[in-house]
């Protein structure tokens, strides 16, 4: 059997082939583009209304400092509105696990919050935060405030009993407690409010950058529909998509590294 | 292996402490009926004290009460007296069916768990003799060579020999255990029964457990557990020493004992 494997040679073998996940995304991102570019041919689309895949690779080249500009701008509206909701987030639920009555008033005021959508709030921010990147900043981390909140104080509040008892027959003290068993043992599950929060924080940023701002890739989406630069819009857009998934991963890969064992 | 013990400083420090235990009642506080009553149990010092059980008799109530962990939840009295007199009633280790190492730390640092607690954290001044003494005991228990493992790469016999490593590390004077080996195959856990019993030579230790075999190998002192609300009864152990090898004796007893505990499933 391996010298039969070692007489094949591996880029045919399709098994082998696709099971590296990188190559399913690019496999699956060319039959993606494949059936967009079936889609315009076949039902003549005008270009409009969907513009062909190619029109838009054309875009990204052509306009590509434009694209990058406003990238920049948005990335940074993510990144730091991530920043904020963790701190928040994480600050939050130490105080409900900390403190009783905090939780009993503090939990039902959080559950409410999230009954107004953000987008509702979005006017709100832009009349007291501004135009600027602000905004957008609360407004992304307003979004993933709640799940990383719930991901957290649930992690820290299922910390399995024997390690407690444990730590109690040893003498900890309810601070060491904390910072030696509950932190560690809640840290896969708050992990699992990050890789949430990575994905949701860019809706909150873009949503923000169409209620009013003047640049980030919300903005140039806005404008380019205005213009109809359709293939601008699907650039915007690729690029948006591209940053969401980088991510995504980027940030399941570090966690991953950081916190090797499982829940 | 029996100067291993205390030639290099780690045990033996510490005058062994008896428990006496008189008239013991417990009741949790969210139930209406007691769990233990009319409980009379006497711990000797430097001793295996076994105390034998159907599951939910109350026996772990009772390692729980005496490891100070019912203090919130359940209603306690009775007398329990330690001797020699004015020991401190902290002065045990606990160790429980899950091995309970914490996944994200090393074999070693497992070990090593229980200076992290207690009034004087050694977080800033984790001392060369701590990381010394950790290291012999990992080689005691014969996993030497996996100190830097985490948990989720060692066997199941393994981690409860790193379990056992930490419960030394703490070197309390009494060890309780609560059904440590229940979890092992048959070879696994006589073989860590033997470990523990060369490793824990001079400390009292209580051991729960619900399998007559294990308890007639290692009891110098035996107790049977059963009734609602439990009380225990002292069963003649053998005079042989342990940890014992089954013969004619140990089987009569353990016929005994399985007779004694049937009558607790009706």
């Amino acid at each position: 059997m391996s010298n039969l494997n070692a007489l094949m040679p591996v880029k045919l073998h399709p098994k082998k082939f696709l099971s590296n996940p990188l190559m399913r995304m690019i496999v699956s991102t060319a039959v993606i583009i494949g059936l967009w570019q079936g889609l315009v041919i076949g039902l003549e689309l005008p270009s409009f209304i969907l513009p062909s895949p190619f029109a838009v690779f054309e875009k990204l080249i052509d306009r590509h400092d434009v694209l990058l500009r406003h990238s920049w701008v948005t990335a940074q509206e993510i990144l730091l509105g991530l920043l904020l909701g963790l701190t928040m987030g994480l600050i939050f639920a130490f105080q409900m696990l900390l403190f009783k009555p905090v939780k009993r008033w503090m939990l039902p005021i959080l559950i409410a919050s999230q009954a107004i959508p953000v987008f509702a709030i979005a006017p709100v921010l832009m009349l007291w935060l501004g135009y600027g990147i602000a905004s957008k900043i609360v407004m992304a981390a307003l979004i993933i405030f709640f799940p990383i909140t719930t991901c957290c104080y649930d992690g820290l509040r299922n910390t399995p009993r024997g390690y407690l008892d444990l730590a109690k027959t040893m003498g900890a003290t309810k601070w060491q407690m904390l910072r030696h068993i509950q932190l560690p043992a809640a840290l896969p599950a708050i992990a699992s409010g990050i890789r949430v929060a990575a994905v949701i924080a860019p809706i909150g940023a873009v949503a923000g950058e169409w209620v009013g701002s003047s640049e980030g890739l919300g903005y140039l989406m806005l404008q380019a529909n205005a213009r109809m630069m359709i293939d601008e819009m699907f650039a915007a857009l690729f690029i948006l998509s591209i940053l969401s998934i980088t991510l995504y991963f980027g940030a399941d890969t570090l966690l991953k590294k950081l916190i090797p064992w499982k829940a | 292996m029996l100067m291993s013990a205390n030639s290099l400083g780690l045990m033996g420090q510490q005058n062994a402490i008896g428990i006496d235990i008189s008239g013991g009642y417990l009741r949790y506080h969210n139930s209406l009926e007691a769990t233990i009553a009319g409980l009379n149990v006497r711990i000797p010092a430097g001793a295996w004290t076994c105390i034998l059980g159907r599951s939910g008799c109350g026996k772990s109530s009772l390692l729980r009460y005496l490891a100070n962990l019912l203090k919130d939840t359940a209603h306690w009295q009775g007398e329990v007296t330690t001797l020699p007199l004015g020991n401190s009633k902290h002065a045990i280790a606990y160790m429980a069916q899950e091995d309970l190492l914490m996944p994200w730390l090393s074999a070693l640092d497992n070990v090593m768990l229980s200076t992290q607690f207690g009034s004087m954290p050694s977080r800033i001044k984790k001392t060369q003799w701590q990381f010394d003494k950790a290291h012999s005991l990992l080689q005691k228990v014969g996993l030497g060579n996996k100190a830097n493992h985490l948990p989720e790469q060692l066997s199941g016999g393994m981690r409860q020999r790193v379990a056992l490593a930490r419960t030394l590390m703490q070197d309390q004077p009494v060890v309780l255990m609560d059904e440590p080996f229940s979890a092992l195959d048959a070879v696994t856990r006589y073989r860590l029964q033997n470990l523990a019993y060369q490793l824990l030579q001079d400390k009292t230790v209580v051991l729960i457990t619900h399998d007559p075999q294990e308890a007639i190998r290692l009891a110098n002192q035996l107790y049977i557990m059963q009734g609602r609300p439990a009380f225990a009864e002292l069963l003649v152990a053998p005079t042989s020493p342990t940890p014992r090898n089954f013969d004619a004796q140990c089987a009569e007893l353990q016929q005994t004992i399985m007779d004694r505990l049937e009558q607790d499933y009706e």
